[in-house]
């Protein structure tokens, strides 16, 4: 009796290691070892391995002065959106509107799209042609400056702030403060000593998630901020692109990561603190119409920040995308000024279409098989986070891994399409682990449990009970992986062939083209993704098991 | 059901994806073989002269647009052991030192070689063959001096002086050819002791700083034909007036433009061709290079490029003849200076005048 | 003049009237249930008059004064909230002490009267307390001493013990109608279990399709319902059509009826609704006076002390308790019974 349980613990637990196998050793390849070059050409110098060099390397007063630049701009991004958002929250969370679901949704947008597809939008409205510098008159130019990262990071961000603490505080119960109003506090007294505190883990939370991404701003930072503003991935960037200077380039890597996770860290902390549940109540209960003028006037305040702060970008880029007609968009197809190195830009859709399934297909077997390994074997929360650590690690830190690690023997990748969809996949198997696992946990065990009384195999029990319960999370999971790879910039720039960009870096390259032409063909790429990303996260949400959380 | 016609589909595409997209074609004696040439992204020549070489050599040209030449040169350096082309054409004098310390070409001595001045070789070891050169210097928007009440500055020290505030916009060295031609003009003009000061105070004068050639010229520069910006200053050519009148379309007599280029205040951008190290096609490589030292090729730089060629035998164009200048008496900064400081004078640039 | 005071309270909710013309008195020290089906706006009537809610129409004055636009942190009434809704980030001390500190008590003075609310509902030791860690039980009286704390004019209760799980719900339902008669604080309670209702009050109204249609001791609710709904929703079901033949004499589906003249009966000839009280209807061995009939026992229920009985009369279903002292016939065993006439009522 007892052996038999222990066989068949054993049983267990070796089939916990076959399915975590593949995607554990594409983890190790892809992730631990360009990450560990990385660690070591930091510290290298004249091919020897010289730990203190990192140290001197990092204490350049240039070096120091971009890591004091990436937390500052991320501190005042943060602050600026919270200030912002938390109106925004508390208006979605506690009225009720016409057009509401609409609005909500809307607001969603920004947060789907790619760097790139931002920074051409707000090169459209904060540039010396856009429709605020012929208000303001000539000289109006914010591009290349602090206020064009910070309205962008927040324009990226608001939507965190504005989902996180709209959800938490939307089922927050009212009663509660309902109670402290009869107990005799004032409405000022009830926000202080009861709102506020109970909001505080939700908004920690979402700042620091807000914090996270704009200390990882790469694509904003490059295209908007211009030559002057260097975040510590624009410098990577910079220093391994335009210089060559790979060791320095590890070096800030190195600072890079070690923030990151921990930022990462403590966010997951955090947010299991929140996770825990606070006798929500249903939005029904807590929601209704404006009624009182100040709060019409409060509404529609924030109603006119959403719409100048994301749709009248997005409009614009649309609208100048169209700006000639269809030009910008037949010129897509054409080769107008019969440059020598023609690549068509439909060729880009190609590659990010070819890269993105294959990106998605890979994300979505190696999610599948690490989601099934992971749910099976409690104990996996180490593994669990092992899967997670993609999500702390900037994209172009991936990148300069890869180039460190990934054009020699016995890779030899370079160049190759490969990499870039195993640069993807990466970046996607944290979202697909993330929709499949909990999916996959809601299961009761007793409809496994009898499933396999009434006599399935456990090929059978995953196939007639579990599959069709996850197929929605695994369709979510393969919707996310697509429009991420789609959208992934940063890690893309650092390996990927000139004459093989995907759309993300078409864009970018017209955008730094002179002439109208460019531009509106940038433009016009712009939309085109925008589009895609929306469709995507349109089908995310539908398909979304209802319940879940985006974040 | 359905879900599972889904999934089949899904693991169908894949499977598609995971086959080889195109099935190597067992080459057949009369293909033509692929040279890939990396290149910045100004490069342009003729289709002819490009048809001319591939019929010759049973040859198909494949250009890699590389970026910017700083980025061109990076990328060779990172693919040094498999690197992306065979050979590499627009290196310059001042990322030169980078590429030969990194390694990346093979020595070849083209016989071509003789045609071309010697005072053009900066390679004793042949690493590198000189291909073109041009004069990076300010150039200043006409029609503007003419309105304002300002005459165009003549010097580098005119730049600091209040009247030409906000005018002048200018690449960044880090990433940008000409823009580091032009910090070596000012440090060969001041000095390594001075050339901050003189930044400093540029910056104080409001100097615009951006990231590549193209975006200072057509962006943000007033006075091209096709320039949208507002600023009448910008470090480009010498020839670059005599671009604006070659592709006005309006048979211009003057250009809109003109280039200053009084001792002192330019530099000379010497370009190079060179085979790369691993590359394919060795000999083809060497065909190409000599190719690119060839009259015919020579003949047609500077109508693509808009610099001049090194050979003494290629016919310059008219519009060259009339409208290009060349500088009376660049700057002067060796190679081998380059090479040791480069780096350390862009990092001090950089705080000095970004930060 | 009553200590509280609604008139005539109207509240329309998505366009159609929750309450009309609600008006009722409550006197000082006074304990009135609230009672009605769920959806019948006891909860709203409540929240009007702690003033988290506006009323279309009507006035609620406390102690004479009107303080329908009095906003609610400054009308003396608490509610305790079903679900109780304590503070999860404040300790138990905390939230019986939030009351006190918003009528800026010295700190001294707070903390005796915590010390005293959380003796006077047995929770004495537990201030330091996590409210999270608390059972349902402990929670109703943290949140029953965080209500009383402050002294309030009114308490207002929503479903007190409403949350509780049923044994639990018996004992707590006792010792909060002891607490709140020995502090003697004038209380609203609002319930949807008649038992309940009737256990705690002095006096209960009934609350039904907009407007109060019964308000009285409990016993007399239960002995004289108003109205055919109060009987149903009491549980009294033994209801059938009749018409008043004579002077003693109804018509009804199960033949010839006497009944006792009071009770509502009047008019000769008129048809209405006849209801008979189960105590009414009993097995006997005896022929009875009047209004025996033979049944047939159709189901049985033992319920503990007593044991239900559904009877067939004819084609008539009645049902009726028996004690466990007595004689149970068996499920289709045939038996006498009589109808009692002063068990009669007409509506």
């Amino acid at each position: 009796m007892q052996r038999k349980a222990v066989s068949s613990m054993r049983r267990r637990q070796l089939g916990f290691y076959v399915l975590m196998a593949a995607p554990l050793v594409f983890l190790l390849i892809f992730y631990f070892y360009p990450l560990q070059e990385i660690v070591r050409v930091s510290m290298t110098w004249r091919d020897r391995l010289q730990p203190e060099v990192l140290w001197s390397r990092l204490w350049a007063s240039s070096t120091r002065r971009v890591i004091g630049f990436t937390f500052g701009q991320a501190f005042i991004s943060t602050v600026l959106t919270l200030l912002l958002g938390l109106p925004g929250a508390y208006v979605f969370a506690r009225y009720d509107f016409p057009g509401k679901r609409l609005i909500q949704a809307l607001t969603t947008v920004p947060f789907v799209l790619p760097t790139v597809v931002v920074a051409a939008a707000f090169s459209t409205v904060l540039g010396p042609r856009s429709l605020l510098a012929e208000r303001l008159g000539a000289g109006f130019d914010l591009r290349y400056t602090l206020s064009a990262i910070l309205i962008a990071h927040v324009f990226y961000n608001y939507t965190v702030i504005l989902r996180m603490v709209r959800g938490f505080w939307s089922t927050l119960d009212p009663y509660l403060e309902q109670a402290a109003r009869t107990l005799g506090a004032p409405p000022l007294r009830v926000f202080w000593e009861i709102t506020l505190p109970l909001l505080l883990p939700v908004v920690a939370t979402a700042g620091i998630l807000v914090f996270i991404f704009c200390f990882t701003s790469f694509g904003v930072v490059l295209i908007l901020g211009g030559p002057r503003f260097a975040t510590l991935e624009v410098e990577i960037y910079r220093q391994t692109i335009q210089l060559a200077n790979l060791p320095l380039a590890a070096a800030l890597s190195l600072v890079q990561i070690f923030f990151t996770l921990g930022w990462t860290l403590a966010y997951t902390r955090l947010q299991e603190r929140i996770s825990r549940p606070l006798d929500l109540q249903p939005q029904w209960v807590t929601q209704r119409r404006p009624r009182k003028p100040l709060e019409v006037v409060f509404l529609v305040m924030n109603l006119s920040l959403m719409a100048v702060l994301m749709v009248y970008p997005l409009l614009a880029l649309v609208l100048r995308s169209f700006g000639r007609g269809l030009q910008f968009y037949i010129a897509l197809f054409e080769n107008p000024s019969h440059g020598i190195f023609y690549v068509p830009p439909l060729a880009a859709v190609g590659n990010s279409l070819r890269i993105a399934l294959l990106a998605m297909g890979l994300a979505l077997i190696l999610g599948l098989l690490a989601s099934l390994g992971l749910y099976r074997q409690r104990l996996g929360w180490l593994v669990d986070a092992l899967f997670m650590l993609p999500l702390g690690t900037s994209a172009v830190t991936l990148g300069l891994g890869y180039l460190l690690t990934m054009g020699r023997p016995p890779f030899r990748l370079r160049g190759s399409v490969a990499l870039i969809v195993f640069a993807h996949t990466l970046v996607a198997l944290p979202f697909v682990v993330r929709s499949l696992l909990p999916a996959l946990q809601s299961i009761q065990p007793r409809l496994r449990e009898s499933a396999a009384l009434l006599g399935a195999s456990p090929l059978r029990v995953f196939i007639e009970v579990e599959l069709p319960i996850v197929w929605r999370a695994l369709a979510v999971g393969a919707v996310f992986a697509f429009t991420v790879s789609m959208g992934e910039f940063g890690a893309t720039s650092m390996i990927v062939r000139p004459d093989m960009p995907t759309i993300p870096i078409a864009i970018f390259r017209f955008l730094s083209r002179p002439g109208a032409l460019n531009y509106g063909q940038a433009l016009a790429m712009s939309t085109i993704l925008m589009t895609v990303s929306v469709f995507g996260f349109v089908a995310i949400e539908r398909l979304r098991p209802p319940g879940t959380q985006a974040f | 059901m359905k879900h599972w016609l889904i999934l089949m589909l899904l693991l169908a595409l894949l499977l598609m994806g995971c086959a080889p997209a195109t099935p190597e074609p067992t080459p057949a004696v009369t293909a033509p073989r692929e040279l890939r040439v990396m290149t910045h992204g100004s490069f342009d020549i003729s289709a002819e002269v490009i048809e001319a070489f591939e019929t010759r050599h049973n040859a198909r040209l494949q250009f890699l647009d590389a970026g910017d030449t700083g980025e061109m040169v990076s990328q060779a350096i990172l693919s040094r052991d498999d690197p992306l082309a065979d050979v590499m054409y627009g290196i310059d004098n001042t990322f030169l030192s980078r590429a030969l310390e990194a390694d990346v070409f093979v020595p070849y001595q083209p016989e071509a070689l003789a045609d071309i001045p010697d005072a053009f070789v900066l390679d004793d070891q042949f690493r590198v063959a000189p291909v073109d050169y041009g004069d990076v210097c300010l150039n200043y928007d006409r029609a503007y001096f003419e309105d304002a009440a300002v005459s165009p500055p003549q010097t580098l020290e005119d730049l600091t002086d209040p009247a030409y505030r906000g005018l002048l916009v200018v690449q960044n060295p880090a990433s940008s050819s000409p823009g580091l031609a032009f910090l070596l003009t000012t440090i060969s003009a001041f000095g390594e002791d001075r050339y901050l000061d003189y930044w400093r105070q540029l910056r104080a004068n409001d100097v615009l700083v951006v990231d590549s050639w193209s975006s200072a010229y057509y962006t943000e520069f007033s006075g091209g034909a096709g320039s949208e910006g507002a600023r009448p200053i910008v470090v480009s050519y010498a020839t670059s007036p005599a671009a604006e009148v070659h592709f006005s379309g309006e048979a211009l007599e003057e250009p809109p433009t003109a280039a200053i280029v009084a001792p002192g205040t330019c530099f000379r951008q010497i370009e190079f061709v060179g085979i790369l190290r691993h590359g394919a096609h060795r000999d083809l490589a060497e065909e190409f290079v000599e190719f690119a030292l060839s009259d015919s090729f020579q003949s047609d730089i500077p109508l693509h490029m808009w610099v001049f060629p090194v050979s003494e035998t290629a016919e310059l164009p008219e519009v060259f003849a009339t409208h290009a200048v060349r500088a009376e008496s660049p700057a002067t900064l060796s190679v081998g200076q380059i090479e040791q400081n480069r780096e350390a004078w862009i990092n001090a640039w950089i705080d000095a005048v970004l930060r | 003049m009553a200590f509280l005071e609604l008139e005539n309270i109207r509240k329309t909710y998505e366009g159609s009237p929750l309450l009309s013309g609600i008006s009722l008195e409550v006197a000082k020290g006074e304990l009135v249930s609230l009672l009605g089906p769920s959806g019948s706006g006891k909860t709203t009537l409540l929240r009007i008059i702690a003033g988290l809610e506006t009323c279309e129409v009507g006035r609620v004055l406390l102690q004479g004064e009107d303080i329908s636009r009095l906003p609610t942190h400054r009308r003396g009434v608490i509610l305790m909230f079903q679900e109780y809704a304590l503070f999860p980030h404040r300790s138990v001390a905390e939230n019986v002490s939030f009351g006190l500190r918003m009528r800026h008590q010295s700190k001294t003075a707070i903390r005796e009267r915590v010390a005293e609310m959380l003796a006077l509902v047995s929770l004495t030791g537990f201030g330091d307390r996590n409210v999270i860690e608390l059972s349902g039980g402990e929670r109703q009286r943290v949140a029953l001493a965080r209500s009383l704390a402050p002294e309030p004019r009114l308490l207002l209760l929503d479903e007190p013990v409403g949350s509780l799980d049923r044994n639990l719900r018996e004992r707590l339902l006792e010792e909060l109608a002891a607490i709140l008669r020995k502090v003697g604080v004038t209380a609203i309670a609002v319930t949807h279990d008649q038992a309940e209702a009737f256990a705690l009050a002095d006096r209960v109204a009934l609350l039904h399709d907009t407007k109060i249609v019964q308000e009285g001791r409990p016993e007399t609710i239960y002995r004289y319902p108003a109205t055919p709904w109060v009987a149903r929703f009491l549980g009294l079901t033994n209801l059938m059509q009749a018409e008043i033949v004579g002077k003693t004499q109804l018509a009804t589906p199960l033949g010839y009826l006497t009944y006792a003249a009071d009770n509502g009966f009047d008019g000769i000839g008129s048809s209405g609704t006849l209801l008979i009280l189960p105590w009414g209807i009993q097995i006997t061995e005896r022929d009875p006076p009047c209004n025996g009939f033979t049944a047939r026992v159709v189901r049985r229920m033992f319920q503990g002390r007593t044991t239900k009985l559904r009877l067939a009369i004819e084609e008539e279903m009645l049902d009726t308790t028996v004690d466990v002292g007595s004689v149970i016939p068996e499920e289709d065993d045939a038996v006498r019974v009589w109808i009692r006439p002063e068990a009669l009522r007409w509506f």
